[in-house]
């Protein structure tokens, strides 16, 4: 096995965040990041970056427009 | 003519009953639908409006909707269907700066902007502030921001957003991986400013 460079595994980071690789490439940039702090680094940098991304952009429901959505149902008769 | 038969009367009630099911159940999951409608919209109220018209239209639709499927995704196609038609998306012109080569390139400028290299990850993301995030995201290209906003913010899968946008999964995935390009190169110029 020749294993993925630190380019590869650039490459790769969005895919396996997504986990949408291959069982095999999925193994191959998990064994390239327990070797190399470099792209661990990167990678803890992308996962935490996408946390973040989510927590901050999420903005609760007015509960007066819960209301509003809730008149519109169908009269019961 | 007129007078309802027993077997009338039974099936507008067991009509009825799946209205109201399908009403609570979409009822339930508001909360989950606006969090994606304020994203693909400026403003609160747009978003505020966009959710009405969907549910007012979900529930005199209620029948098109196949039990058992996806109620989230199947309310969300209506709601980006509503979004374009009312022609909200102000054209931007297409984004043709160019996009950094690697996808480590936000990282790499925020360690090269502080004062350690080295820092840990948090202590570099905590240099993005809240309004940075979502200003950095508003400006994205509207199609490139609805599938970021459908998948990283809505955790709908690629096959789903790819549904409820009526686009292809190659063409999510393209849009994906050049939007998040993007949001990176407005999180960087933000964040560079500031420091």
């Amino acid at each position: 096995m020749t294993g993925v460079g630190c380019e590869q595994c650039e490459a790769m980071m969005q895919p396996y965040l997504d986990r949408v690789l291959s069982e095999t490439e999925h193994l191959e940039a998990e064994l390239h990041l327990e070797g190399c702090a470099y792209c661990r680094r990167r990678y803890r940098f992308e996962t935490t970056l996408r946390q973040y991304v989510r927590q901050t952009c999420v903005e609760k429901m007015d509960p007066g427009l819960k209301a509003k959505l809730v008149a519109l149902r169908t009269p019961l008769t | 003519m007129s007078e309802t038969t027993p077997t009338d009367g039974r099936r507008l009630a067991e009509g009825a009953r799946e209205r109201v099911r399908f009403e609570e159940e979409a009822l339930a999951l508001a909360d989950q639908v606006y969090r994606v409608a304020r994203r693909l919209v400026s403003s609160r109220e747009e978003a505020e409006d966009l959710m009405q018209e969907t549910y007012a239209r979900a529930f005199r639709g209620w029948r098109s909707y196949t039990p058992g499927t996806n109620l989230r995704a199947w309310l969300l196609r209506i709601l980006t269907n509503l979004n374009i038609d009312r022609g909200r998306r102000q054209q931007r012109a297409p984004d043709t700066q160019p996009l950094e080569e690697g996808d480590y390139f936000l990282y790499n400028r925020l360690e090269e902007s502080g004062r350690d290299s080295n820092a840990d990850e948090e202590r570099v993301i905590e240099r993005l502030s809240q309004d940075d995030i979502v200003g950095a995201l508003s400006a994205v290209p509207h199609d490139f921001r609805d599938v970021i906003v459908l998948v990283d913010i809505g955790d709908f899968s690629y096959a789903d957003s790819a549904q409820i946008l009526d686009i292809p999964v190659g063409t999510v995935m393209s849009r994906l991986h050049r939007g998040r390009r993007i949001l990176k190169r407005e999180l960087a110029e933000r964040a560079v400013v500031e420091a």
